[in-house]
Parts: structure tokens; C-alpha cells; sequence
């Protein structure tokens, strides 16, 4: 008995510890340039968050200009269609820039200017984080540069435009694989030059510590509001949450404020692509081994001689190496379970959730959706789930149509 | 005494300044990149930095981003590129040579296997780019059982806690990050340097090498009068990658290219020693 509360509460230590590790996973891992950089950004984070003015002035700009709360909706007719758990939508597609990222943006302009940086910087592959970075640099009035991968510029050039009329430069990145991943390592390139006046938006909980765990804590109101919604629509905390995962921000903001709820069962989705068995995916969680990529260990898509491997996802925001390593550290604690779901169910869940409650979902947003619908079915009818509706559609719906062979 | 702190050691007594050429390994083709070290040495280098191609340099500059792809292309791995290190030691048995790269290849081969390997095919030191001393421990405890050093970076942001910490873990020389960027970029401040290896000198007696940005022989040879060695990267990478296909063409310039270097930081260590004298 008292060992059992030993436990849990050992369980409970806030992570990551003091040099960014969870577990064995996390870390810094950089060049030496951007060793004390990342310490006064460290120093500058710990700082704000203990600053009740910060606080107030981040919930001031989630309320105001994010538009938060978002609903927890109850999708009552695709939960029937599935025939299984009440299934709850968390509505991150009804923020300002259509998905979760501006809640980490904000967090983080707040904090550049806090620091006194004039210029941000991030990387892209959907656009999405992209849109959200050069949204807050208007709104600052900061130069803003955003990278991006030539392939994704191409499956994405909507985003681009838009980052475009936002006053954003998009620089075309040219090396390696030309997606995500490249464009993060051009824009560490860029702020290891301009590091004196420029501010690194990274837009997942992946990159080297602080950025895991502060990226965490600027996403986690996507779990608070969930946990106090969902308590007063069923009146109990759910069964299961589901949430997408390519570098997992959506995910862990979802999971973290729910980790101490022991019977809340945790599912984080990855893109199987093609396939887990045809090599075209993007499940390192579930296919990729342990390795050290953009400044964090984690499990990582690479080959035997540790070259990281292309990726393949219908959705590009799905479409990276690596994962953050909290991810990582809770599946190899057990506290999560990481399933995946390939494009082709990806885009079934994309056409019912939008026939049956008229929401189109983003096409990464509908890999747990893929899942919720499988999971719904095992849990039985009594079951509640939350699914992390991150994103919406529009942004989409070329490659659908696309993909089906229809001319938009 | 290691390979490395002999060559500093004769270099120091003779009052010369080191010069280290950087050559990714199996750029422009995996031949090519014994012939290159020892018409490097030839020229004037006194100590080889073998770069281990990877698939996301993201310390480097375009020059040697290419040269990575280009070698990956050839199938380069880091198994490939100690037996090249082991090859070139079959007919230099003196010039130290450095391993110049990321991690992920060291980590997912494992310390302890690449620490043996490196040993055996007689390489030196190892400067892993993405790993600072306060995630080094296993891997410097791995390489020491083999007698390798551990070589670190100091960059213009280290503060001096940090430039502390480092020359506490490192061995062979201390490299010094001459400016904020990327390999291969081109605003080379030399008082700034002077004055940063001046702060360097005060926390540790290695020898203290400086890269990123030296590209011709003038900058060499003012560097040469501040340092104890010379890195040339980029710009030998450049001369080498025009010449994808045509050996000849590149051994030439990369022993123009040193050789210049060469007689213009002995020139400028010979003009110090006159003006002190």
C-alpha cells in the first residue's frame, strides 16, 4: 500500500529534470554556440512563468486573440455512425489560424519581446506553425523568417500565400529532403548566426531543452479546459484521450493536465503512411529506434549507419523523423500507447466526420480520428472519449482532391 | 604522449602555428579521400580533420552540406570512413587525425563498439559537433579506454563558466569557433578572436586551434600570429567538390590551396619572431 503510493508519487515528478531529460530521453544536444543561448532562454522561460504579469498577459491573448476557450463538442451523430463511446471533439480547429500552433506562438512572442528580441524565426511543413508564427510577428510588429521545405511549399502553397500576406519571408529550403526536418535544420542555421536579436519559434515538443518541456506548458490549456469540460458535459473524466503525433505538440498539450489520472488511458497516433511494413511512414515511435536529431534523444526513423530516413505521410504536418521525447519517454514508461493510421484510413475518417457533423478536419487531425473510431468500437457504448480535434481542413483539401483525382 | 599533443609539442618548440585541412570523407567519391590527405599533408597540414558525412549537418554551411550529400550518395558510411582513416595509416603513421561529425552515427554504432573501431584504424580524436560537455560523460569514458581525445568547440557566445567546463573534459586542443554561424560563413574578426583566445589561455594551457570563416591564405596567416593552429573547411571543400570526377584537378588545389596557407603562417609566425626578437 505505501509502496504503491511511493510510486506514484515518483510518478509524478515534474518533468523534465533540471537538464531537460525525461528519462533517458531530451537533452541538449547543439553546437556549442547555442549552448548558452538555450540557458538564457531556460533562465528567461522560468522567469516569465513564475511572473503572474506573463501569465496574465498569455491568457489575455488566448481569450482575446486566439478565441479561447475552444468548445468540447460532443459529436453525437459520428458517434453513432461508429456504433461505440460517446466520442467528445476537442475544438483546436476554431482557434484563430485554424489549430492548435498559435497557442505555443503566442506564448512564445510574449516571451521574445519579453526578452528584447525584434526578429523571430521558424521552421514549417503544413504551414500551419508557419501561419501561426508570422500571425504573432504581426501582431508584434517583429521581422519574421520562416523555413520551409521546397516539397512542402508545393503540397502547401496556400499556407504560403498567407504567410506571404502577413508580412513573413518564406524561404525555400533546397537540402536533403526538402521537408520538415531540413527546414528545422536551416533555421538552427539561422539563429546560430543571428542569435544575438533573433528569437527560435519552434513549433513542436521536440529541439533541444527548454523547448520540449515550455512548448508543453504553452499547449497544456488544450488539456485543462478539456479535463474541466468534459467533467461538466458527462459528468466524469473520460476513458480515453486520442490525439495525432508527429512531433506531438497537439498531443502532449491534450495528455499532460490527464497524466496523474491513472485510469485515463492515453493514445498517441502516428502517420503509418502506406504502410508499417513498406518502409513509406512516419511512426518513429512505433517502427524508429533511439538516436540524437535537433538537439534531443528520441526514437528517430534512421538507418543502421544512423542517417535519419525520409519520411511519408499523406499529411505534412505528420511528416518528421523524430518525435519529442516526453512522447518517447511515455510510451517506454507505459503511461501512453502509440498506435498509427495509415493515409487511406486517414482520409475515411476526413469524408464521415465532415458528412456526419459538417466539420472538416485537418488531414492530421484525422489520423486519431481514424483511431477514435476503432477505439470507440472496443470501449463499448458506455465509454467517453476525447479526440484532439487540432486542426481543420481547408488547408487540405487540394491534396484530397487531388489524391481522389478530382480538379478543384 | 598522444599523436596530437607530440604534433602540438614539436609545432610549439619550433614556433610554428599548425595547419589543419578538413575534408569530408568520400567527397566528391569515396577514392578520392585517401590521395587527399596525403597530398594534404604534402603540403604543409600538420594534423587531418576527417569529416563523417551525415544526413542533417545543421552546423554547417552549404559548401559542406553538399559535400555530405554527395558522399551519403556514395553509400559513405561511418564504418566506411575508418577503414579510409586505417587505409591512409598504412603510409602515414605520424599526422594525427581527427573525426569531425555528429552524433547520431557514433550513437547508433555505440560508444563503446566506435571508440574500438576508431582505435584500431588509428584515428586520434573525435570532435562530435552536437554533443556539449554536459551530455559527453559515456562517450568520453569510451573513448579514453582507447586513447582517443575527446575535442570540444568554445564558441564566441561560451561564457566563462563554460569555456571552464570545456577545457576541463577536453584533450588535444580546444577549437575555437571563430564567429556566430554556420562552417564556411565570411565575417572573420580577428581583434575579436585575439582577444577571445586571450580569455581561452587563461582557463587552460591547450593548444588552441581556430575555424569557421578562414578561407585564404591572408586570413590564415593572421590568425597564425594569434593561434596555435589554422582550420580550413569550407573553402577547401569548395575547390574540391568543382572538381567532382577529375582527381588530379582537385588534389591540385587542395595542395595550392595549403601550400599557400602554409608559407603565409610561417611567414607571419617568422615576422612575430623577428619583431619580438
Amino acid at each position: 500500500m505505501s509502496m504503491q503510493a511511493k510510486t506514484d508519487e515518483s510518478a509524478l515528478e515534474p518533468l523534465p529534470d533540471a537538464v531537460g531529460h525525461f528519462g533517458p530521453f531530451g537533452g541538449r544536444f547543439v553546437a556549442e554556440t547555442l549552448m548558452e543561448p538555450l540557458e538564457a532562454l531556460r533562465a528567461a522561460y522560468e522567469e516569465a512563468r513564475a511572473d503572474p504579469q506573463f501569465r496574465t498577459a498569455f491568457d489575455r491573448d488566448l481569450a482575446h486573440y486566439v478565441g479561447r476557450p475552444s468548445p468540447l463538442y460532443f459529436a453525437r451523430r459520428w458517434s453513432e455512425a461508429v456504433g461505440g463511446a460517446r466520442i467528445y471533439l476537442k475544438r483546436e480547429d476554431l482557434n484563430h489560424t485554424g489549430a492548435h500552433k498559435i497557442n505555443n506562438t503566442v506564448g512564445q512572442a510574449l516571451l521574445a519581446r519579453r526578452m528584447g528580441k525584434t526578429r523571430v524565426i521558424a521552421e514549417t511543413g503544413a504551414g500551419q506553425h508557419g501561419v501561426a508564427t508570422a500571425t504573432v510577428a504581426a501582431r508584434f510588429g517583429m521581422d519574421c523568417v520562416v523555413y520551409m521545405g521546397a516539397e512542402d511549399i508545393r503540397r502547401q502553397s496556400i499556407n504560403v500565400y498567407r504567410m506571404r500576406l502577413l508580412g513573413a519571408e518564406v524561404v525555400e529550403v533546397r537540402s536533403g529532403s526538402r521537408t520538415l526536418k531540413d527546414a528545422m535544420n536551416e533555421a538552427l542555421r539561422d539563429w546560430v548566426t543571428h542569435v544575438d536579436d533573433t528569437f527560435y519559434i519552434i513549433g513542436t515538443v521536440a529541439g533541444p531543452h527548454p523547448y520540449p518541456a515550455m512548448v508543453r506548458d504553452f499547449q497544456a490549456v488544450i488539456g485543462r479546459e478539456a479535463r474541466a469540460q468534459i467533467l461538466e458535459q458527462a459528468g466524469r473524466l473520460p476513458d480515453a484521450l486520442v490525439a495525432c503525433v508527429g512531433g506531438g505538440s497537439n498531443a502532449i498539450g491534450l495528455f499532460a493536465p490527464f497524466l496523474a489520472d491513472r485510469d485515463v488511458a492515453l493514445y498517441g497516433v502516428e502517420a503509418a503512411g502506406e504502410g508499417l511494413d513498406t518502409g513509406r511512414h512516419a511512426a518513429p515511435l512505433n517502427r524508429g529506434r533511439i538516436g540524437v536529431l535537433h538537439g534531443n534523444r528520441t526514437y528517430l526513423m534512421e538507418d543502421d549507419d544512423g542517417g535519419i530516413l525520409p519520411t511519408h505521410s499523406i499529411s505534412a504536418g505528420l511528416d518528421y523523423p523524430g518525435v519529442g521525447p516526453e512522447h518517447a519517454w511515455l510510451k517506454d514508461s507505459g503511461r501512453a500507447r502509440y498506435v498509427a493510421v495509415t493515409d487511406a484510413e486517414a482520409l475515411a475518417a476526413f469524408h464521415d466526420l465532415t458528412r456526419t457533423e459538417g466539420i472538416l478536419p485537418a488531414l492530421e487531425s484525422s489520423h486519431a480520428l481514424a483511431y477514435a473510431a476503432r477505439l470507440a468500437v472496443e470501449l463499448g457504448r458506455d465509454a467517453v472519449l476525447i479526440v484532439n480535434l487540432s486542426g481543420r481542413g481547408d488547408k487540405d483539401i487540394h491534396t484530397v482532391a487531388e489524391r481522389e483525382g478530382i480538379r478543384v | 604522449m598522444s599523436r596530437i599533443a607530440a604534433t602540438f609539442a614539436a609545432l610549439r618548440r619550433d614556433g610554428r602555428c599548425a595547419l589543419i585541412p578538413y575534408l569530408t570523407a568520400g567527397d566528391p567519391d569515396p577514392d578520392a579521400t585517401v590521395p587527399l590527405m596525403q597530398a594534404a599533408v604534402a603540403a604543409g597540414a600538420d594534423l587531418i580533420e576527417v569529416g563523417v558525412p551525415f544526413s542533417d549537418p545543421m552546423a554547417d554551411g552549404p559548401v559542406i552540406q553538399a559535400a555530405c550529400e554527395r558522399a551519403l550518395a556514395h553509400g559513405v558510411t561511418l564504418r566506411r570512413v575508418l577503414e579510409m582513416v586505417a587505409r591512409f595509416r598504412e603510409t602515414d603513421a605520424r599526422t594525427p587525425v581527427v573525426l569531425m561529425g555528429y552524433l547520431n552515427p557514433v550513437e547508433v554504432m555505440g560508444y563503446a563498439r566506435f571508440a574500438a573501431a576508431a582505435g584500431a584504424a588509428g584515428v586520434d580524436g573525435v570532435l562530435t559537433v552536437d554533443l556539449p560537455p554536459e551530455e559527453s560523460g559515456d562517450l568520453e569514458r569510451a573513448l579514453a579506454a582507447h586513447g582517443l581525445d575527446p575535442i570540444f568547440l568554445v564558441a564566441p557566445t561560451s561564457s566563462r563558466a563554460r569555456v571552464e567546463r570545456i577545457c576541463a573534459v577536453a584533450r588535444g586542443f580546444v577549437y575555437y569557433v571563430s564567429l556566430k554561424g554556420v562552417t564556411g560563413a565570411a565575417h572573420l574578426d580577428v581583434e575579436g578572436v585575439a582577444e577571445r583566445l586571450r580569455a581561452i589561455r587563461a582557463v587552460t594551457g591547450l593548444p588552441i586551434g581556430v575555424g569557421f570563416g578562414i578561407g585564404d591564405a591572408p586570413a590564415a596567416a593572421r590568425i597564425a600570429s594569434i593561434a596555435d593552429a589554422v582550420v580550413v573547411g569550407s573553402a577547401l571543400v569548395r575547390r574540391i567538390g568543382a572538381h567532382a570526377g577529375d582527381r588530379e584537378g582537385a588534389v591540385r588545389e587542395v595542395s595550392d590551396l595549403l601550400g599557400q596557407m602554409r608559407r603565409a603562417m610561417d611567414a607571419a609566425r617568422g615576422a612575430a619572431a623577428a619583431a619580438g626578437a
